[in-house]
Parts: structure tokens; C-alpha cells; sequence
């Protein structure tokens, strides 16, 4: 767990650098969300599917996307498996049961209650597991999700990321709700509330929930609740709308100093262990760029392939025109 | 052969389907216990249980984000709208996810179901019931779009919809469903997606039209008829894709081209084939094209039948055609 609570941390500002130096277009960090993604992600089963959003590239490593494919998807080039189809963070990584992400806030809530309709039709014990954040919340989607979620008692997880801010705006202007976990109750299942910077907390409950949802028990809502140390994205500046002491009262939580205190001082973790682990983190996360920045990007054609299953004739005769002529 | 209307071939369609295909299901607003407020799901409920035939909250972005999730997961939905002017809650998630899900993730996700919607007016349904707004769908890459004419085209293409690995909107013309009774095989049988069908042959003008508007236009050839002009009609069947090769046959035979549909006419579908015509056929063309069309208002309720074209505003643009 810990190693990749560091790997996502190293990751950002890894991604966000990149970006500064115009190698990749856009990146969204998860600094200071790392217990959520690590703990949220960590009690599924391989066969269980996630309606991920762009934040979470923590849950596709612990899903066992490999560092590779997040990077060739942030470069948009050949290796991408999803062909550098859409701009970064968008991740879908099918053999991972990641599932391909939209930009348009919200939408993929709903969809997760249709596959754990599916998987309870077949008989299946895997468990649909849903990430958003607090803004998603004011969607009609999340809304139609809970509600539909439910009326049909379905195995899925609600996992809210609370992180305090949808770009700008403050949870408090978000909802007149205490909380978003309350909101469950409206909709005839448990919500639940935990401390999202301990990544242990969020293990457990969301062990609890996916266990529910396993057995038969139905849907439950978490919100995790933590706070954005970093940008919207890296097309962000938070020095327009919140405080340089807000962030500091936050730093103090940060999820991987807690989790490494509580394991230095349980003897789990010397400081040279860690020092090490540091290290080969960032090794290998370098060692990944480099390798990823050698693909080159998708052929041209490639613009015209899965619109549909096959290539209309229109779109051959685009195709056909393009490459006789460029562009 | 059983002679059927549009509603029975619908509901018989989906029935077989149901029954050869487990992994089919069906959900919309109240389409289990009631048979759908048309009746296309009648008796539906009763054969496959509540699992397959699933009647949901009334939320339509809940309809199609949750069919979305099930055809993700290998299920085959095929989701009721209620009325095509009540699909906007679920614009995005249509046009956002279902177009593009394939696309995106570069094949991993492919999406395959249908979503069935009754649409077009002439039932007295005013603003909100009566809509056909087909041209936000064809501008959507990713999506097919087919309307059938008839109860024989409405089980054929039903067929393929649900066949096909893409995601397929299925637009009905409600004031169809009950109108023409037509033989209907009971064996299976397909219409290709991207076929249209030669109405009537002619060879003076080129009526090329869909849904609802086929029987209205085929009035119109007749009348035309008595008055010796002989008009091909062409029914598209299927929008997106659409079949340009039967369009562009038909035109230089003709020379003159009339395109009719219930839908405002600014930026109508009219608009796309008009325009393919005139790229790709300039030189046979005699006249210029023609487009009769719902006026460019919202759809009104009192003045339905003046604002629906009728066979005699069709008839004076095919004359108009003909004597250029
Ligand atoms: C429907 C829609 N509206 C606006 C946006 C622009 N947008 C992107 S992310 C975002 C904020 C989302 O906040 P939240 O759901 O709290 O997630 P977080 O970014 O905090 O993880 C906004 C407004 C969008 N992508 N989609």
C-alpha cells in the first residue's frame, strides 16, 4: 500500500513537470488524495469493474495498469490502448476492468449501476465500484445512479472523493447537505462517511462496502474526505480562490506522512527502507517516460477506425481523401 | 403470413429476439406491467420476467446511462423512450458515452444496443410529443440511426438493430403504429442498415423521404401521377449510415430531386442529402433541390395539419421540379 501511495505521489509530480515542459498537453494530480485512491482501490477483486474518473491513476496501478500505459495514454501515441483517442487522464484499461472515462462530469455514474445490474443478472459476484468527486454530485446522473441503484438493489460502490473544491468552487457551495454521505439515506441505502487521509480508514470501509455489495447486501455511498493539495489540473491556479494557510492545515494530514509515521512506528518501516523504496519509485517511473516518449504517435489513418465496428463508406471515402492528399 | 401493424411487428420482433437471445433485455417507463404506453412490450413481462423486462424510475439519462452499463457488461439492452421529446435527459449520455464509447477507448469498450423511440406527430401531441429532431442524432458520429415506414421495414430493421455491434437509434413513427396493417413473415429475417428501399420507380422527378413522411409522399406520387409526372420515391430507412449509391442512381435518372420530412427544415436532414446530391451530382441535376419541410417553428398543437406537409405541398415542389 504504501509503495503505491508513493508511486502515485511521484507519478504527479513526475506528470505535472512534464507538462510544465510541454512534453505532455494535461495532466490532473491526486496529491494529497493518494490514501483514497490506494485504499479505495485495494479490497476489489480482479474481476470487479471501476467507473473511474481522472483522477484516478492510483487505482489503475492498483488494478495493475502498468506505469507504461498511463504514460503512453497522457502522450496520446501508439502503445496507448486507446489510441490516443482522448486528452489526458482519460483512462481505459479493459483487461484492468478500468473503464474508458468521458470528460463530461458525472455521466459514468449511472452506467456503473447498469453493470451491476448485468453482473447480478448473470449471477456474477463481481462488484461495480464507482469514483467521483464532490462536484459530480450536483449531476442529475448521481442523482438517477443512487436512486436507480436503489429501486434495483444492485452490487455497486459510490465512491466519493471529497477533495473540498470541483476546480473552484468550495464543497459548501456545492450542496446545502452536511455532508454527501447523507445523502444515501434519501435513496434507501447506507452512506458512509470516513476520514480519506488514512488510507487504513478508507481500506475498511470500503472493505465493508464491497463485501455488502458481494453478498447480495446491495449499494453503499462513501464519501472519503480529503482535500486537493495541488491544482484543478495543471491548467489550474487554487492561488485564485483559496488560502496559502488552508493548504498548510491540510499539509499537516497528508495521507503518506500518516501512514508512515504509523508504520515507523509500528517497526513496519525503517528510514532506510523507505529512502530505497523512494528511490526505485522514481526509477522506474523515469525509466518509463523515457521509453514511452520513443513510441511515436498513432497513424493517421487510425482517425477513422471504431467509430463504428466497421468503416462506413463515407468514412472510407474521408480516409482515402486524406491520405491521397494530406491534411 | 400474418398481416400486422407497426406496434404488433415491434412487439413480435422483440419477442423473438427475447426468446433466441438470454442476454436481451428491455427496459423504459412503464413497459412491463403496461405493455409500454404504446403497447410495444405487451405481453413481454409476462414471458420473461422482471429481470429481462425491467420497468425503471421515470429518469431517461437513468434509461440509457444504466443500458450503457448492462451492454458494457455483455448484457444486450434494447431501452424504451417514451417519446422521442423526452430523450434530452439522456442527450449526453447518448451522445457524450454511447456514440463514443467505442471511439475513445480505442475498440476496448464497443457498446451495442438499441434505443427504441416513438417520434413524428400527427397524433395531436403539440410541442413535446410530436417532435422529429433525427438530425441531432445523424450529426453524431458513432451512432446509427434507422426509421422504418412500415411493419414489414419495422421487423426487418428491428432485426439488425438489435444484431448489430453498434449502437442503434431506432426511431417509430407513432402515428404509423396503427395505420397500415401489412404481411409479415413469422421466419426470421434482416434489412441491411444502410439500405434504402425503392418506394416506387419513375423516372421525371426523385422524392427521396423517411418514416412517417413515406405515406404521405407515396399520396403525393399518385397525385402527381394524374398529371404524368412519374416520381421515383425512396424511402432512406436508414439515416446514418445512408444509402447515397440507390440516391445518386436514382438522380441521374431523373435530374430533379424533391427530399420531404416532418422535421423544421433549417438544418434538417434535407439539408445533408441536398447536399451530398449537389457535390457528387451537379451534372445531372435539371433543377434545383427541393426540400418540403416542417416549418422552422416549434411544433405547434391547433395547427398540426398545416404545419405537417401534406400531399399537396408535396405535389406543388415535385411540379415545381418538374417544369424548372
Ligand atoms: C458536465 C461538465 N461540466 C463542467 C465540466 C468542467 N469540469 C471538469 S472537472 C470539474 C470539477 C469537478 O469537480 P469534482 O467532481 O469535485 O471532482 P474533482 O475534480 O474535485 O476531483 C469541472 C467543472 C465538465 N468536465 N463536465
Amino acid at each position: 500500500m504504501y509503495r503505491y501511495m508513493l508511486m502515485v505521489r511521484r507519478f504527479n509530480e513526475r506528470m505535472l513537470l512534464l507538462q510544465r515542459q510541454g512534453r505532455i498537453a494535461f495532466f490532473t494530480e491526486s496529491n494529497g488524495e493518494e490514501a483514497c485512491q490506494i485504499g479505495g482501490a485495494w479490497p476489489l477483486n480482479r474481476g470487479d469493474w471501476v467507473y473511474q474518473s481522472y483522477r484516478d491513476a492510483g487505482m489503475c496501478l492498483v488494478r495493475g495498469v502498468t506505469l507504461k500505459a498511463l504514460v503512453d495514454q497522457l502522450m496520446g501515441n501508439a502503445d496507448d490502448p486507446n489510441k490516443g483517442r482522448q486528452m489526458g487522464a482519460h483512462w481505459g484499461y479493459k483487461e484492468s476492468n478500468m473503464v474508458s472515462l468521458a470528460s463530461p462530469v458525472g455521466t459514468h455514474i449511472v452506467q456503473a449501476v447498469g453493470t451491476a445490474y448485468a453482473a447480478k443478472f448473470k449471477k456474477d459476484k463481481t462488484v461495480c465500484f464507482t469514483t467521483f468527486g464532490d462536484g459530480a454530485t450536483s449531476q442529475g446522473e448521481f442523482h438517477s445512479a443512487l436512486n436507480f441503484a436503489g429501486v434495483f438493489k444492485v452490487p455497486v460502490v459510490f465512491f466519493c472523493e471529497n477533495n473540498q473544491y470541483a476546480i473552484s468552487l468550495p464543497f459548501r457551495r456545492q450542496t446545502a447537505s452536511e455532508n454527501v454521505a447523507i445523502k444515501a439515506e434519501a435513496y434507501g441505502f447506507e452512506g458512509v462517511l470516513v476520514d480519506g487521509n488514512d488510507v487504513l480508514a478508507v481500506y475498511k470501509a470500503t472493505k465493508a462496502a464491497v463485501d455488502k455489495a458481494r453478498s447480495g447486501g446491495g449499494p453503499t455511498l462513501i464519501e472519503a474526505v480529503t482535500y486537493r493539495m495541488a491544482g484543478h489540473s495543471s491548467s489550474d491556479d487554487p492561488n485564485r480562490y483559496r488560502s496559502p494557510e488552508e493548504t498548510e492545515h491540510w499539509k499537516a494530514r497528508d495521507p503518506i506522512k500518516r501512514f508512515r509515521a504509523y508504520m515507523t512506528k509500528k517497526g513496519l518501516l525503517t528510514e532506510q527502507e523507505d529512502r530505497a523504496m523512494q528511490e526505485k519509485v522514481e526509477n522506474e517511473i523515469v525509466t518509463v517516460i523515457k521509453e514511452s516518449e520513443k513510441v511515436p504517435q498513432p497513424p493517421v489513418t487510425s482517425m477513422f477506425t471504431d467509430v463504428y465496428a466497421e468503416i462506413p463508406w463515407y468514412l472510407k471515402e474521408e480516409s482515402d481523401e486524406l491520405t491521397r492528399e494530406g491534411s | 403470413m400474418p398481416s400486422l401493424n407497426m406496434v404488433q411487428a415491434v412487439n413480435g420482433t422483440l419477442r423473438d429476439e427475447m426468446r433466441r437471445n438470454g442476454n436481451m433485455v428491455l427496459l423504459g417507463e412503464d413497459i412491463g406491467r403496461n405493455g409500454g404506453v404504446f403497447r410495444a412490450t405487451e405481453g413481454l413481462l409476462d414471458e420473461f420476467g422482471p429481470e429481462r423486462v425491467v420497468d425503471t424510475p421515470l429518469s431517461e439519462d437513468g434509461i440509457i446511462g444504466m443500458a450503457i452499463g448492462m451492454a458494457l457488461y455483455g448484457l444486450q439492452p434494447v431501452a424504451e423512450i417514451q417519446f422521442l421529446d423526452f430523450i434530452y435527459p439522456a442527450f449526453n449520455q447518448i451522445v457524450s458515452d454511447l456514440a463514443k464509447f467505442r471511439y475513445r477507448s480505442g475498440g476496448q469498450y464497443p457498446v451495442r444496443m438499441v434505443v427504441r423511440t416513438p417520434y413524428g406527430g400527427g397524433i395531436k401531441g403539440g410541442l413535446y410529443h410530436s417532435q422529429s429532431t433525427e438530425a441531432y442524432f445523424t450529426h453524431t458520429p458513432g451512432l446509427v440511426v434507422l426509421t422504418p415506414s412500415n411493419p414489414y421495414d419495422a421487423k426487418g430493421l428491428l432485426v439488425s438493430a438489435m444484431r448489430s455491434p453498434d449502437p442503434v437509434i431506432f426511431l417509430e413513427p407513432k402515428r404509423l403504429y396503427r395505420t397500415i396493417k401489412q404481411e409479415v413473415p413469422a421466419e426470421d429475417y434482416s434489412i441491411p442498415i444502410g439500405k434504402a428501399s425503392l418506394v416506387q420507380e419513375g423516372d421525371n422527378v426523385t422524392l427521396i423521404t423517411w418514416g412517417p413522411m413515406v405515406q404521405t409522399c407515396r399520396e403525393a406520387v399518385a397525385l402527381a401521377g394524374r398529371e404524368n409526372i412519374r416520381v421515383e420515391l425512396i424511402d432512406l430507412r436508414s439515416l446514418l449510415p445512408f444509402d447515397l449509391e440507390t440516391i445518386l442512381a436514382s438522380v441521374e435518372k431523373t435530374g430533379r430531386v424533391v427530399i420531404a420530412h416532418e422535421a423544421a427544415k433549417i438544418s434538417g436532414f434535407g439539408g445533408e442529402i441536398s447536399a451530398q446530391i449537389s457535390e457528387r451530382a451537379m451534372d445531372s441535376l435539371r433543377a434545383p433541390i427541393l426540400r418540403v419541410a416542417g416549418y422552422d417553428t416549434p411544433f405547434p398543437y391547433a395547427l398540426e395539419k398545416v404545419y405537417l406537409p401534406s400531399p399537396e405541398r408535396i405535389l406543388r415542389s415535385i411540379r415545381k421540379a418538374y417544369n424548372y
